[in-house]
């Protein structure tokens, strides 16, 4: 015979058990839900409501190891509001060309693997005033840094010429749709990564005039 | 007594040019010990290696390629009279600083780093994307390749003849690889691919292609024949 105590103290740590499993429960859930939410407030893909502006994407093809002009047309966030989030979805659609189980040059990651493009004034090189006043005013030159992915570092293919190209596409796409961006850095989850993916150096800071190549000329 | 002083006097003046003779020749034949001829040398990075495999796809590892090509074209160039300095004989994980402290010790004529991908065709050659410097008493180890950037040009076009001659198919390109870019000497980056030429078997998979020894052994012999022409090219000049 069970004593009364036994049971009732059993009954009461079998609800605490339930009751304790459905909390957790909830609580991953709704964990789950605010990271999705905190990646979905980013805009990885450009806004439907914005006009579609024709876009100039360097694409690039392991072939030959060129670079070409393929000219979109994308909606775009304003230039002038967001020109960060403009270069982002730009960027985006260019790796999503990549992906395409067709690429020429595959790369798979997609529009996910440009996490965010920051625009910074270019950095001093000359200190002269009239120099300082341009890097100060809105049509001075811009640093652009991009900060890709890990997984899109990770799954990379490895080889100095498709990691080559992957950096020069994004350089020479940024300079031919942004002018003002004179320069580029990349970052990989926010960090700086010695390499790409074994070959292409990411500790350099890369001039999209230098990644711009003649037509149709390897880079 | 005066006629034999003299005649001794002679003797022994004649026993000082003697001697004098003999040391002068020896002295001549211990510069020519000690002053050898300059040797040509040719530094072979086979790249990756260790824990860094370089790129891989299943078995295929690119650090046993690049370690097999470097042991293939020493072999021929050795063959040719040429010394050859290796940054690695076997799989062991060498820093890229390491690998430039043995170029740039062997003040060698030309330095090859080797790499082999499963992407594009052919053969890529890659010079360094530093803008050309003028030779400086002090050059800042990132940037060492800048003078030596249009001698690096010039072997990267002796290399692509060779192996267009060869009936290989060549890209030719500029990249920012640290190995190469603190290279004090005629450095190009030589990245093996899948065959692309119209002879290659179009239905093999791009990892039998690289494995082919046929394919590896043409390469390496192409390669091989551009350093001997890039000798008879360059031969004397040592500095940017």
């Amino acid at each position: 015979m069970i004593p009364r105590y036994q049971t009732v103290l059993f009954v009461v740590l079998l609800a605490a058990s339930v009751a304790m499993t459905v909390l957790l429960w909830r609580q991953l859930d709704s964990a789950h839900q605010r990271m999705l939410e905190g990646q979905s407030s980013a805009p990885t893909q450009a806004p439907q409501v914005a006009p579609a502006e024709p876009a100039t994407l360097m694409v690039a093809s392991d072939a030959d190891g060129s670079l070409q002009p393929r000219v979109l047309s994308l909606p775009l966030p304003s230039l002038e509001a967001n020109p960060g989030a403009r270069a982002r979805a730009i960027l985006g659609r260019l790796l999503d060309l990549y992906a395409a189980p067709d690429s020429a040059h595959p790369v798979p990651g997609g529009a996910a693997s440009v996490e965010q493009v920051f625009l910074l004034p270019e950095p001093a090189n000359d200190p002269s005033p009239e120099s300082a006043n341009d890097r100060g005013s809105q049509n001075g030159p811009e640093l652009a840094v991009v900060n890709l992915s890990g997984s899109f570092a990770a799954n990379h293919p490895s080889g100095i010429e498709t990691e080559t190209l992957t950096v020069l596409s994004i350089c020479a796409t940024l300079r031919a749709n942004l002018p003002r961006i004179a320069s580029v850095r990349f970052l990989v989850d926010g960090q700086q990564l010695d390499t790409l993916a074994g070959h292409a150096d990411l500790t350099r800071t890369y001039l999209t005039s230098q990644a711009v190549p003649a037509e149709g000329v390897a880079p | 007594m005066a006629g034999g002083d003299g005649r001794r006097s002679r003797v022994r003046g004649r026993k000082s040019w003697v001697v004098v003779l003999i040391w002068l020749s020896m002295a001549a034949l211990a510069q020519a010990q000690t002053a050898p001829a300059p040797r040509y040398t040719v530094v072979l990075d086979a790249a990756h290696g260790g824990a860094d495999t370089g790129g891989h796809s299943g078995a295929w590892l690119e650090k046993d390629l690049t370690l097999a090509l470097s042991v293939r074209l020493r072999s021929l160039l050795a063959a040719r009279g040429i010394a050859v300095v290796t940054t690695r004989e076997n799989d062991t994980d060498v820093d890229h600083v390491h690998r430039d402290e043995l170029a740039n010790h062997a003040n060698a004529q030309a330095c090859i780093s080797l790499h082999a991908s499963l992407s594009g065709t052919g053969v890529h050659l890659f010079t360094s994307s530093l803008a050309p410097a003028q030779p400086a008493r002090f050059q800042p180890w990132l940037t060492a390749q800048a003078p030596w950037i249009n001698r690096s040009l010039a072997l990267a076009g002796v290399l692509n003849s060779a192996l267009q001659h060869a009936g290989l198919g060549v890209t030719l390109g500029r990249t920012a690889l640290p190995v190469v870019d603190s290279m004090a000497c005629p450095a190009v980056a030589v990245e093996l691919s899948p065959e692309g030429s119209a002879s290659a078997p179009s239905n093999r998979s791009p990892v039998d292609s690289l494995n082919d020894a046929d394919y590896q052994a043409r390469v390496a012999e192409a390669l091989a024949a551009a350093i001997v022409e890039w000798r008879s090219q360059s031969a004397g000049a040592g500095q940017p």
